[in-house]
């Protein structure tokens, strides 16, 4: 069977879900290789993990001009392996796998799609186009398909592979070593999920009306175990981290349940939440936009719902 | 300091939207068209940069004989001078004969900058940067909330999902940015006035040294091959507050299996 690569995305020496999530859809094209690419010392600890997921091979591809360059080096990386023609190339929508993705195509001269929700045995992607008023499927015509997949759209299910290991040299060109990254700054998120990958996002907006009353959502969201996200008001306004913001220009979710607060539902924001699999509103304003794409919505003040909302959960969880 | 800058005219979000029955692309005709939203600030970006150290701003679009239109309102906002690749052949074009197209007609131009937005809303493949700066060859600051220029040295702030990086770089290079980074100013009338007499190149494909095999919907290296309206989703549930809106949610998500 034909090889599919998959560029595994990690953190804090795990692999992120998605990338289980890119090796199940993989299976449907063929033998997953996993390729890990990172700072000496990234697969040690990664390798065994993309063995459960039905990882055949995992190519290990380490130095520190990885992480220490933009975007080019893991692009130049997977264009060596993708002269053995793997069947496709699967890298997680994020806007870094976005961008690898279309270097990758106009190094190795491919079609590449991007935020495909589903992916068939063919190769063939389903995406959610005009902020989910369309479904398109598309494929690429010419070379290898080079696709990356929203997270959460596959369901990731275990499978043991080989998971036999194969060093690949990395020797990055200088022309890859245009854009040094010289500092790196993480901005603590706290315990809860990552915004991406959570199944359950409360969202605040500029009903919350200021700083100090996120805390309401951030205690909703643990008491449901979700991550917190917030619109452009709200992280415009500095009530939130930008990392957080849902939208266009955020990043884009589609958790099992989507839960609006103080929310209008402006175009920009749906852009990044629409393909949730359920979405909850609350907002005082019945003519609010964002009621439109509600499975339940509640017109009220927020500083009386969420509370409540809150401690019932917490009651009914016990 | 010379920076081109990409403006894309794109289908205004708040129409709906729609793909052709024949081939299966954007209809671009049936829909109001604005500039991509982004891309304004892109203008304001390379407009801050020549305030600050001189030199001048050229705006590149390749779209329809519309998109004039986007490049007016980039020139009314105080852009130099524009080039517009337009051509019935690049009709359907894909992302990396996009690329190539705007590539060819960069290699035209003298620029230490070339600035374009994280993303287009129509098609929002959001690589463009990247992949332009491949092309060129030349190293890629995308994603940028600020941009620094000292000298030839360019240093920004990149957003990531867990925070930022400080990304630098020698001109030339490519850079695009969020709409975190600056407020796009309006036109002002004597802008509008003015830009009716800025320098506009038009250019073929055949102008700016491009093949025809090289791009067009025949050509492009991805194709969709059907499209769907999504089915409406079901009008939701709605209640209004009485005092008990919270239990009353708890009890729909309990409904669900959610808690
Ligand atoms: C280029 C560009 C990109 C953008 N990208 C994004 C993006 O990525 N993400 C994004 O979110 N936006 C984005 N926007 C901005 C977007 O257009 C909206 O301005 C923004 O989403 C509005 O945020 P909001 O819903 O929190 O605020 P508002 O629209 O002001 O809505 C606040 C809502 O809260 C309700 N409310 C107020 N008080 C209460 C209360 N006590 N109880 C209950 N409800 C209450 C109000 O009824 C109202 O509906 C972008 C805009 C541009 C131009
Ligand atoms: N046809 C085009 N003409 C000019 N600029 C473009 C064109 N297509 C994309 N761009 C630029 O590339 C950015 C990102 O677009 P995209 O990668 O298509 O989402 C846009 O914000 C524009 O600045």
């Amino acid at each position: 069977m034909a090889e599919v690569l998959v560029l595994v995305e990690h953190a804090d020496g795990t692999p992120k879900r998605v990338t289980y999530e890119l090796l199940t859809a993989a299976r449907r094209l063929g033998e997953p290789s996993a390729v890990v690419l990172g700072a000496p010392g990234t697969a040690a600890a990664v390798k065994d993990k993309l063995a459960e997921y039905g990882a055949e091979k995992v190519y290990v591809g380490e130095s520190d001009d990885i992480d220490g360059y933009l975007v080019a080096p893991k692009a130049e990386v997977l264009a060596t392996l993708a002269a053995k023609r793997p069947a496709a190339v699967l890298i997680a929508s994020s806007a870094e796998g976005k961008e690898i993705a279309g270097r990758l195509a106009v190094k190795i001269g491919s079609g590449f799609l991007t935020d495909a929700v589903d992916l068939d045995e063919h190769g063939t992607a389903t995406q959610s186009v005009f902020g989910g008023a369309t479904v398109v499927r598309s494929r690429v015509k010419i070379g290898i398909p080079i696709v990356t997949l929203r997270p959460n759209s596959v369901e990731a299910v275990a499978q043991p592979g080989a998971g036999a290991e194969e060093t690949i040299e990395v020797s990055i060109s200088a022309a890859a070593k245009g854009a040094r990254v010289v500092d790196r700054v993480i901005e603590d998120t706290g315990s809860r999920p990552d915004l991406t990958e959570a199944s359950i996002v409360v969202s605040g907006g500029r009903g919350m009306g200021g700083p100090e009353n996120f805390a309401l959502v951030e205690k909703l969201a643990d008491s449901l175990g979700a991550a917190v996200g917030a619109s452009r008001a709200a992280t415009d306004a500095g009530w939130y981290p930008h990392q957080s913001q849902v939208g266009q220009t955020g990043v884009t979710v589609s958790p099992q349940l989507y839960l609006a607060v103080g929310i209008s539902g402006a175009i920009q924001h749906r852009a990044g939440m629409q393909t949730s699999k359920m979405i909850v509103a609350i907002n005082k304003d019945a003519e609010a936009p964002i009621f439109e794409l509600a499975d339940f919505g509640v017109v009220g003040d927020l500083f009386q719902v969420v509370p409540q909302l809150t401690e019932e959960i917490t009651k009914r969880k016990g | 300091m010379n920076i081109v800058v990409l403006v894309k005219q794109v289908p205004d979000t708040w129409a709906e939207r729609k793909l052709r029955d024949d081939d299966k692309t954007l209809d671009r005709d049936s829909v109001d068209a604005v500039v991509n939203e982004i891309d304004e600030y892109a203008v304001e970006e390379a407009l801050l940069l020549k305030e600050a150290h001189g030199g001048e701003v050229t705006v590149v679009s390749m779209g329809p004989e519309r998109a004039i239109e986007t490049i007016r309102k980039a020139l009314a906002m105080g852009v130099d001078k524009a080039v517009h690749l337009t051509d019935e052949a690049l009709h359907g074009s894909c992302a990396p004969q996009t690329s190539l197209a705007l590539a060819k007609v960069l290699g035209t131009l003298e620029y230490d900058l070339v600035i374009c937005g994280s993303e287009a809303v129509d098609a929002r493949v959001s690589a463009m940067g990247a992949l332009l700066a491949e092309r060129l060859g030349i190293p890629q600051l995308t994603g940028a909330r600020k941009v620094e220029v000292d000298g030839t040295n360019v240093r920004i702030e990149r957003l990531t999902d867990s925070g930022y990086e400080v990304v630098e770089a020698s001109t030339p290079a490519v850079v695009s940015v969020v709409e975190k980074i600056n407020e796009p100013r309006y036109p002002s009338f004597k802008g509008i006035m003015a830009a009716k007499k800025k320098p506009l190149t038009t250019l073929s494909i055949a102008d700016a040294g491009i093949e025809p095999a090289e791009v067009g919907l025949a050509n492009a290296t991805s194709e969709v091959v059907e499209f769907t309206p999504r089915p409406p989703r079901q009008t939701g549930q709605m209640i209004k507050d009485e005092g008990d809106g919270g239990v009353k949610l708890a009890e729909y998500l309990a409904s669900q299996k959610i808690i």
